[in-house]
């Protein structure tokens, strides 16, 4: 009998508590319908008080750039408020520089809407959408890095730049997780999005990927990234990747030849051995049908017993220091290992590039 | 002396100074030692740990010996407790992030990480071994937030203090604050002759 009780007492306890957390929140966290000004007037948006900015604008479909999921840990996320959040939170401090602090930077997941509120969010984030795809093929191009060509089911078409990037939503016992993969397909394959992967070992979104099977849906938000390809048909367009750095290059040489057929343009890809290489044969059809194109794969380990090679040797920034003329115009895209980036940012720089002729991709 | 007979003024005393929740029972070690890396923060976890305890220490008396003594539940005291205590505070962070900013600034952030501190059940759970009476569980539950916030504060200004220190490697980190907590303790402990509450 007294278990009984007990159990009725505590049940009793739980639902009142309960009811009256959920009147208490009715009443209280009730900030009514807030207006959000995006970019002075280029949109508008209505939305519930109430909830985070991040979730506001994701309901509106605006995608801002999030890798945590809304939890304050990456930092992504940020937007400028320029009236009605309040304080900067000490909970967004690790993530904001001082500039940042003083010019309204925020973290919109840790914002929370509750009167009206002005932002600035760049241009390129409002054009960012949801995409759904279906996996149209894989293959496999080296012992783990897997070239993945998705169909775009809705919308049908993403219309992005040569060397931006996607966000691949995975799943994770944690809720989805968000992982960056630039796009390999070129521009004017707007129905498809191609991503190559190379498995990291214990990685979320490499071993989903990896895994996925033809016809399986996927979903991603894009496209990101602030390059910009040089519009001077006369500027040379020097990429170098290294390791599985590959895609962004691919996209933007194809586009580019596409584009301009007579176009002046560099590849140079750093491999450790023989066993990494790939797209070699693609490329150097496409040097043999354009003249101005030229590959320069660079091998960094020694030759095993039994291996041939007929490229370069060495780190591949020797390579770039070799082949390139000096005080030519030009436009640099790197993509790869840190270490790699630094190495041939050097050599470009002494062969007269500016920074902001130099972009990278460091991972 | 009957419990009942102590001044609650002489509880509040105690609850601070010789039987310190913190550096006596080693309760709310968590937050003490994972928040305390700064002066400002360490204040307003205080206050926040100050004014729950003080406001669940009352409402839990209320339940323990208006509701579950006289129907002989007192063994589920424990869960009623725990669920108390985290819907009041869930409740006072919706209430003062609506009604006052900077007061939700200074306190409400940290009203999350007190929901689970031990030292807020602890206090609820010595009131009812010690058999007080309603004023002297608001004194206690007072005294014991004020202890807790005095040992976080000092263990703050220490803190920062000893980033100027050079400690050996061996104690870098957690084990130098352990250390310095356990130190802390023992200085309090001089001050067990004044009064004795149990």
């Amino acid at each position: 009998m007294i278990f009984v009780s007990a159990i009725a007492f505590f049940v009793v306890l739980l639902v009142g508590l309960a009811g009256l957390l959920i009147a208490a929140e009715r009443w209280l966290v009730n900030y009514g319908v807030c207006k959000i000004d995006i970019n002075a007037g280029e949109r508008s948006l209505e939305v519930d008080g109430g909830q985070t900015l991040l979730s506001a604008l994701n309901g509106a479909e605006i995608w801002i750039p999030s890798a945590c999921g809304g939890k304050g840990s990456c930092g992504y996320c940020k937007v400028t408020v320029l009236g009605g959040a309040g304080e900067v939170l000490p909970t967004e401090l690790p993530y904001l520089t001082r500039r940042e602090i003083r010019t309204g930077v925020r973290l919109a997941c840790q914002v929370k809407v509750r009167q009206d509120l002005t932002l600035r969010i760049p241009e390129e984030l409002l054009n960012v959408k949801l995409f759904r795809a279906a996996v149209a093929s894989t293959r496999s191009v080296t012992y783990d890095i897997k070239e993945i060509l998705l169909r775009l089911i809705d919308p049908a078409e993403i219309s992005h730049r040569p060397g931006q990037y996607v966000q691949i939503l995975a799943p994770s016992p944690d809720g989805a997780v968000s992982r960056a993969y630039s796009i390999s397909s070129p521009v004017h394959r707007p129905e498809v999005v191609e991503l190559i992967v190379r498995l990291v070992p214990g990685g979320i979104a490499s071993t989903y990927l990896h895994n996925l099977r033809e016809g399986q849906e996927v979903s991603f938000t894009g496209p990101y990234g602030e390059f910009v390809l040089s519009e001077e048909a006369d500027t040379e367009v020097i990429c170098v990747g290294g390791g599985c750095g590959m895609a962004p290059m691919k996209n933007i040489i194809h586009t580019l030849y596409q584009r301009w057929p007579g176009r002046s343009c560099w590849l140079f890809f750093g491999c450790r051995t023989t066993r990494d290489i790939f797209y070699l044969e693609e490329f150097r059809a496409l040097a043999a049908e354009h003249p101005s194109f030229h590959v320069v794969y660079a091998l960094s380990d020694p030759l095993g017993p039994g291996e041939r090679w007929d490229g370069q040797t060495g780190f591949i920034h020797l390579s770039v220091d070799k082949h390139l003329e000096p005080a030519v115009k030009r436009q640099a895209f790197l993509c790869g290992p840190p270490p790699m980036i630094d190495a041939v940012t050097r050599v470009l720089k002494d062969k007269g590039l500016r920074d902001a002729d130099i972009f990278y991709d460091k991972f | 002396m009957d419990v009942s007979e102590i001044s609650p003024w002489i509880i509040l005393l105690a609850a601070i100074f010789t039987s310190n929740i913190l550096l006596a029972n080693f309760l709310g070690m968590c937050s003490f030692l994972a928040c305390s890396r700064q002066l400002a923060t360490a204040v307003g976890l205080g206050a926040a740990v100050v004014f729950v305890m003080t406001c669940t220490t009352a409402i839990n008396w209320g339940i323990y010996f208006g509701l579950l003594v006289p129907w002989k539940l007192d063994f589920l005291s424990f869960i009623v407790f725990i669920a108390v205590i985290a819907a009041f505070v869930q409740f006072v962070e919706m209430f003062v992030e609506r009604f006052s900013q900077r007061l939700y600034h200074a306190l409400g952030i940290f009203l999350p990480l007190i929901t689970v501190n031990c030292a807020i059940l602890g206090a609820a759970l010595f009131m009812v071994i010690r058999k007080y009476v309603f004023w002297q569980s608001v004194a206690f539950g007072f005294g014991a937030g004020v202890g807790w916030a005095l040992a976080i504060i000092l263990m703050a200004g220490l803190q920062q203090k000893l980033r100027y220190a050079k400690v050996p490697r061996p104690f870098q980190g957690v084990a130098i604050i352990m250390i310095v907590t356990g130190v802390m303790a023992m200085a309090f402990l001089g001050f067990a002759g004044m009064v004795r509450i149990q």
